[in-house]
């Protein structure tokens, strides 16, 4: 067996999803048995078989990808329940492994993928997709680049052509509930947890945490950065309409026809929201100037 | 120190890995530390918390990059984004040299994210000493690699872990971190002798050493870094600065980590060895 082989055989029995008691299973996707995959490529010693040896390895995928995401989404753990969460990990990283040399991004594809599966959540479905959304966006706030921002003055000298960039930190999310202040209530009870306990919690309840009963209602939110701290800024329709255009490149004028399109608010109202958003937009240095390739 | 061009002639002493809970006692005590190792992959961000930490570490100590996901010994070529960040980071540290480990790890772009053994073959000499030589040519900087702790053992190798490492080495022209703890996880998973390995290091190319402590389990051994030094581990580093001369240690700890005076005591350890090898040195250059 050459090397590339090899390695395509080890990935494939490493990353294949452990049993329920968290042993290597018997026999491979393909049907054939693990023992004489591992036997193929994989020596025994005297106190363990190749099987045992190849087991070692399928564990510590398992335990390190696993625990990698639960730290990530710590939220739609506690609102799903860890089995439920467990399930749904094993299912999303079988589907979704990593493709990326650092394990940050490991759960980029999960709100996504959740939105599409939703059996791991039963009725509190489209609530832990906007948990995910929220915890991903956090991820993404919390590292990503800041540009020099335009200041208002730079801002009132641009027209209706002019494209904009937003603040590469600035993630919008649209949401079905209200989640944003959950996720932050369950985010520090479980830095409390951890912190009383002196260690991360290694064993989150197995049931979903009880919490404040949140009716559905369309909410926009920015995760961004200010300082070094992520925040949650709740947006208008409007206004998460007129960034999100922004954001894909549209001219201004066009980008603010779509921020109110279907809007009730009236024109003079609407002329007030735009002066009070490109205001707070520049205090907050989310605008940006577009970067030169994007305009190519 | 055991200076050479595989550690940039640096004379770094005794370091500790930089960890996020031990954040607050450095920044408030500025406690004095020969230097810190970083996990590179914790900083190849664009922006943020980690990368205000890191700025503010590096106006007082000095940093070496320690990476984990390389995987030199992989089939499939590096990700370009991942070498273009690494660079970035390389000049913002001022790193005098970086290490990762003699393993592979990703296939088809597809990542394990562990630091799997490759077997002990010439096709992987070849083509790990390869992809070393491209990543020291494209960093601009010495590169070591390390050897890393294994549970599995292949029926294609056709040499042992040492032969396997000098043979990669000398091809790639690079330097070793050299780990004691690996090494003797290793023996007792596969049922060598430790010494013998590091006994037949080249010596000359150690630009580093690694040392931790381990887990036990019945019927193997797991690198944990969660634990003190063992006394047979402190024997084989005593070893290895006897044939390597002084040489910059670090102790790495990544679990269960205690308070940061707890990891530096254990780390400063490695003085009485470095110390005891130095003061011949000292006499002889007298």
């Amino acid at each position: 067996m050459n090397l590339e082989s090899l390695q395509r055989e080890m990935a494939a029995a490493v990353m294949q999803p452990l049993t329920a008691d968290e042993q290597m299973r018997l026999h491979a996707a393909d049907g054939r048995a693990m023992s004489d995959i591992a036997a193929s490529f994989i020596a025994p010693n005297s106190r363990l078989n190749a099987f045992e040896r190849l087991e070692i390895y399928n564990r510590q995928y398992w335990f390190r990808v696993l625990g990698a995401l639960a730290e990530d989404f710590a939220a739609l753990n506690a609102v799903i329940g860890s089995r439920a969460f467990d399930r749904l990990s094993i299912d999303y990283l079988s589907a979704h492994p990593s493709r990326s040399f650092t394990l940050r991004n490991l759960g980029s594809q999960l709100p996504e993928w959740l939105a599409a599966h939703p059996s791991y959540a039963g009725r509190r479905h489209r609530l832990a997709v906007d948990v995910a959304r929220i915890e991903w966006a956090f991820i993404q706030a919390f590292d990503s680049a800041e540009r020099e921002p335009l200041t208002l003055d730079q801002i009132a000298t641009l027209d209706a052509d002019s494209r904009l960039a937003l603040q590469p930190h600035v993630q919008l999310i649209a949401l079905d509930y209200p989640a944003d202040d959950l996720v932050l209530n369950l985010h520090k009870r479980e830095k409390r947890q951890a912190s009383e306990a002196g260690v991360r919690q290694e064993d989150p309840p197995e049931h979903p945490a009880k919490m404040p009963r949140l009716r559905l209602r369309p909410t926009w939110v920015a995760a961004h950065r200010v300082e070094l701290s992520v925040y949650y800024r709740r947006l208008q329709r409007e206004e998460f309409l007129t960034l999100s255009a922004i954001a894909q490149g549209a001219p201004l004028a066009d980008a603010i026809t779509t921020g109110f399109a279907d809007s009730r608010l009236s024109e003079l109202r609407r002329a007030q929201c735009i002066r009070e958003w490109f205001a707070t937009w520049a205090e907050l240095g989310w605008i940006c100037a577009p970067e030169l390739e994007s305009l190519f | 120190m055991s200076s050479n061009r595989f550690n940039a002639y640096q004379n770094h002493g005794v370091g500790i890995g930089l960890r996020i809970p031990h954040y607050a006692h450095i920044f408030s005590r500025k406690p004095i530390v020969d230097w810190f190792e970083i996990i590179s992959e914790n900083f190849m961000i664009d922006a943020g918390r980690p990368l205000a930490a890191l700025d503010q570490i590096l106006e007082q100590y000095r940093v070496v990059q320690h990476g984990v996901s390389m995987y030199f010994g992989s089939v499939t070529a590096p990700d370009p984004e991942h070498l273009r960040r690494l660079k970035t980071l390389v000049r913002r540290t001022g790193t005098p040299w970086l290490s990762d480990h003699l393993c592979w790890g990703s296939v088809d772009g597809t990542y394990t994210h562990d630091l799997l053994p490759l077997p002990y073959t010439w096709e992987a000499v070849e083509r790990t000493a390869e992809r070393v030589r491209m990543v020291q040519d494209y960093l601009e900087i010495p590169v070591a690699v390390e050897n890393v702790s294994s549970y599995a053992a292949f029926t294609a190798s056709e040499m042992t872990e040492w032969d396997f490492l000098s043979e990669v080495v000398e091809r790639a022209d690079c330097g070793i971190l050299l780990d004691v703890n690996n090494i003797y996880v290793s023996a007792m998973n596969h049922e060598f002798d430790p010494m013998a390995y590091v006994n037949a290091v080249p010596a000359h190319r150690v630009a580093q050493i690694h040392i931790a402590g381990h887990s036990r389990y019945e019927k193997y051994i797991l690198d944990t870094h969660d634990h003190p030094v063992i006394d047979p581990v402190w024997q084989l580093y005593a070893r290895a600065i006897e044939r390597c001369g002084p040489t910059p240690t670090l102790l790495e700890w990544d679990d269960h980590i205690p308070s940061f005076d707890e990891v530096h005591a254990e780390a400063k350890k490695a003085e009485k060895y470095l110390h005891h090898q130095a003061e011949p040195l000292a006499e002889a250059a007298r």
